[in-house]
C-alpha cells in the first residue's frame, strides 16, 4: 500500500502541477504532501484535499471529471489521462465505490439527452474497467441536459456541461 | 347561411395548410391569398336566472370567449361596441344591432345557481342569416366545475361553427420550473388547458421529467430521478398515488408514453450506454424489446390506431424520424429535411406528426405527414422542444427554453397553420407539456 500510495502521489502532483497548480496554495504545499516518508505526511488533515485518500483529492487533484467534443461519447486524450489517474486511485481506496454521471450541453431534446449522457458516463465506465476497476464498484447514471454546472448559452459553457463526473460514494463507513 | 359558409372556409383552410385534401376549391384560394380573417363573435354576458348567478353569469362569458378568441379562428367584439342590451335568453335577439357592429355569430346563455348546482343553457347565433345555429344546449354541474362548463358551451360553439372537435375541456399535464439554470427545481403539475386551477402532483425534491397522460387522462406517466437514476412511474392523477414501472439494476429508463388502449406503455431504457425502444404490459410488467442497434433509439409515440410506433433514432448518424410496426421490426425513416428532429408524436387524428427540429442553430417546432411529406416548420426560436397536440389534433403545446444566464422555460401553443402563437399561461416556468384527451 504504501508504496502505490507514494507513486501515485508523484503522478498526482504531475497530474496538478499541469491542470492547476495554485490549487493549494502553491507547489510548496504539494512538495510537502508528497514526503516520502510515508504514511499522513506532515501537516495533512485527513479527508482534506492535501490528504491523497480523500474524496477532495479525487475531485480537485485526480479529476473528477472528463470532458466531451460536441455531440460525442468518445475519450478525448485529456480524458483518457483523467481517467487512468481515477482508476488508479480508485485500485488504491477500494472503500470507494463511484456513481458516474453522464451530462449533456442544453443543445439538443431532453430525450436525446438523456440517452446521450448513458453514452458518454458509459464510455468513462467502461475505460475504468479496462484499467482495472472492477465494473462492480461503478455505477452510471445519465443527466442529459437537466444539470448544467455553467449556465451561458455558448460554446464556452456548453464544453465543460458536456461532461462525465465521477462521483464518490462510501469510504467514510467501511 | 353565408356565416356559415364562411367560417367553413376558415376551417378548410386550417385543414388546407395541414396538407389534407382539399375538398372545395374556393378554400384552396383563401389559403394561397392569404385573407384569412378572424371571425368576429359576440358573447354577451349570460343571463343571471337567480340572484346568486351574477357574478357566475359574466364568468362564464369571459371564460367562453377567451376560449375562442385563444383559437385565432375567431375575434371577439368587445362589449363596450354592443347595441344591443341582452338581459333575456328567450327574447328574439335583435340580429340588426348585431349585424351593425359586424358580430358573425352571437352566443348567448343563462345560467341558474341552486345551492352548489349550476345550471347552464346557450344558444349560437349566425347572426347574418338571422338563425339558430344548432338547438339550444343546456349543462347542469356543481359551482367549483363552472369553468368546465364555460369550456363545454366553447368547445359545443367552435364545433358548430368549425366542423372540427373541440378541446377546450381538458387539461395538460407539465413540468413546473423554478430556480436557475443550475440549481433548477422541478414538480408535477397539472392545470386546465388554460392555466387555470394548477395543481402539483409531485414535490421537487427529485428531478421529474417528461409526464404523458393515459388515452382517458386519469393516469400519468413520468420519469423521476427520485431512486438517484431515471426511472417511470405512473401516477393516479386523482390519488397522487404513484408506482415505479421500470427498475432493473443497472439500467435507467425514460421517454415513456401510454398505448391508445392505456395497457401498454412505450419507452426507452438505457444499459451498458446503448438506448432502445422496449414496450411494456402496465398490469404483468413484462417488457418486449422493439428495437435492437448500437444508435439511440428514444421518444417513441405510438400511432392513435395503435399499430406502428414514431421515434427518434441516430443510426443514420443524426437523429431522425423512423416509424415501425408497434411489434418492432424494420423501420422506415421520414424524416429527411436538413438538420436533427427529435420529440415525434403522433398526431389524435393520426394524419401528422409534430416533432422538434434542431437546425442552423434554432430549434423549431414542425409538422410532416406520417411518410414525411410536406414538413411544415411552425415556430423558431432559441430552444423549443416537445410538442403535444389538442384532442383535436389542431393546436400544438410545446416548451420553450430562453436563451443564457437566466434562460427560463415556458409553454408556448401554436394551433398547426403557424399562425396562431401564444404563451400559455403557468404560475412558475414550465416545460414537457401533455394535452389530455377531452374530459368525460
Amino acid at each position: 500500500m504504501k508504496i502505490l500510495t507514494v507513486s501515485l502521489l508523484v503522478a498526482a502532483v504531475a497530474l496538478s502541477a499541469c491542470t492547476n497548480p495554485n490549487r493549494f496554495g502553491g507547489d510548496d504545499a504539494m512538495a510537502g504532501s508528497g514526503n516520502p516518508t510515508g504514511g499522513q505526511p506532515l501537516g495533512v488533515v485527513p479527508g482534506s484535499a492535501n490528504d491523497p485518500n480523500s474524496t477532495a483529492f479525487f475531485n480537485q487533484t485526480v479529476g473528477d471529471r472528463v470532458l466531451f467534443e460536441v455531440d460525442q461519447s468518445s475519450l478525448t486524450m485529456a480524458g483518457r489521462t483523467t481517467l487512468d489517474g481515477q482508476a488508479s486511485w480508485l485500485l488504491a481506496n477500494t472503500d470507494y465505490q463511484a456513481v458516474i454521471e453522464g451530462h449533456a450541453d442544453e443543445q439538443g431534446t431532453r430525450e436525446y439527452n438523456l440517452a446521450l449522457g448513458a453514452r458518454r458516463a458509459n464510455a468513462a465506465q467502461e475505460y475504468l474497467v479496462s484499467r482495472g476497476v472492477p465494473a462492480n464498484r461503478l455505477r452510471v447514471v445519465s443527466y442529459g441536459k437537466e444539470r448544467p454546472i455553467e449556465i451561458c448559452s455558448n460554446e464556452a459553457c456548453y464544453a465543460k456541461n458536456r461532461r462525465a463526473v465521477t462521483v464518490l460514494a462510501g469510504g467514510l463507513t467501511s | 347561411m353565408k356565416t356559415l359558409r364562411i367560417c367553413l372556409a376558415l376551417v378548410c383552410a386550417v385543414m388546407m395548410a395541414t396538407g389534407a385534401q382539399a375538398q372545395q376549391g374556393p378554400l384552396r384560394i383563401t389559403i394561397e391569398e392569404g385573407i384569412i380573417q378572424p371571425l368576429p363573435f359576440a358573447v354577451p354576458d349570460f343571463q343571471a336566472e337567480t340572484g346568486e348567478a351574477g357574478q357566475l353569469a359574466a364568468d362564464l362569458a369571459r371564460v367562453i370567449a377567451a376560449d375562442l378568441q385563444g383559437t385565432g379562428v375567431f375575434r371577439e367584439i368587445p362589449s363596450s361596441a354592443f347595441i344591443a342590451n341582452y338581459s333575456d335568453f328567450n327574447a328574439p335577439v335583435s340580429f340588426p344591432d348585431w349585424k351593425a357592429i359586424n358580430a358573425q355569430a352571437l352566443v348567448t346563455g343563462a345560467v341558474a345557481v341552486s345551492g352548489n348546482n349550476v345550471n347552464v343553457k346557450f344558444r349560437v347565433y349566425d347572426v347574418v342569416s338571422g338563425t339558430n345555429l344548432g338547438e339550444g344546449l343546456q349543462f347542469s354541474g356543481t359551482t367549483d366545475g363552472w369553468r368546465r362548463m364555460a369550456h363545454k358551451v366553447a368547445d359545443e360553439v367552435y364545433s358548430r361553427i368549425t366542423g372540427e372537435g373541440g378541446y377546450f375541456d381538458s387539461r395538460v399535464v407539465f413540468v413546473s420550473e423554478t430556480g436557475p439554470k443550475d440549481d433548477r427545481k422541478k414538480r408535477l403539475a397539472i392545470m386546465d388547458y388554460d392555466g387555470a386551477n394548477v395543481r402539483y402532483l409531485t414535490d421537487s425534491s427529485a428531478i421529474v421529467l417528461a409526464p404523458r397522460f393515459s388515452p382517458t387522462g386519469d393516469r400519468v406517466l413520468y420519469t423521476s430521478y427520485e431512486s438517484g437514476f431515471p426511472r417511470i412511474y405512473v401516477l393516479d392523477v386523482g390519488s397522487v398515488q404513484r408506482r415505479v414501472l421500470q427498475s432493473a439494476e443497472g439500467t435507467m429508463s425514460f421517454a415513456p408514453r401510454f398505448s391508445p388502449s392505456g395497457n401498454t406503455v412505450v419507452f426507452s431504457l438505457s444499459q451498458g450506454g446503448n438506448t432502445d425502444i422496449y414496450t411494456m404490459d402496465i398490469a404483468s410488467g413484462q417488457s418486449v424489446r422493439l428495437t435492437n442497434t448500437p444508435a439511440i433509439e428514444t421518444a417513441p409515440s405510438f400511432s392513435p390506431d395503435g399499430s406502428q410506433i414514431v421515434f427518434e433514432s441516430d443510426r443514420s448518424g443524426s437523429p431522425q424520424l423512423y416509424i415501425m410496426s408497434a411489434a418492432g421490426g424494420e423501420a422506415r425513416r421520414i424524416s429527411f429535411g436538413e438538420g436533427r428532429y427529435g420529440t415525434p408524436v403522433w398526431s389524435p387524428r393520426g394524419d401528422l406528426v409534430a416533432f422538434t427540429k434542431q437546425n442552423a442553430g434554432r430549434f423549431h417546432i414542425g409538422v410532416m405527414r406520417t411518410d414525411g411529406s410536406e414538413e411544415r416548420l411552425l415556430t423558431a426560436s432559441f430552444l423549443d422542444e416537445g410538442p403535444t397536440w389538442a384532442p383535436n389534433g389542431r393546436v400544438i403545446i410545446f416548451t420553450r427554453e430562453t436563451q443564457g444566464e437566466g434562460g427560463a422555460s415556458s409553454l408556448y401553443s401554436v394551433d398547426i397553420t403557424g399562425r396562431v402563437l401564444r404563451q400559455v399561461n403557468t404560475p412558475e416556468g414550465g416545460s414537457d407539456p401533455s394535452w389530455s384527451p377531452l374530459q368525460q
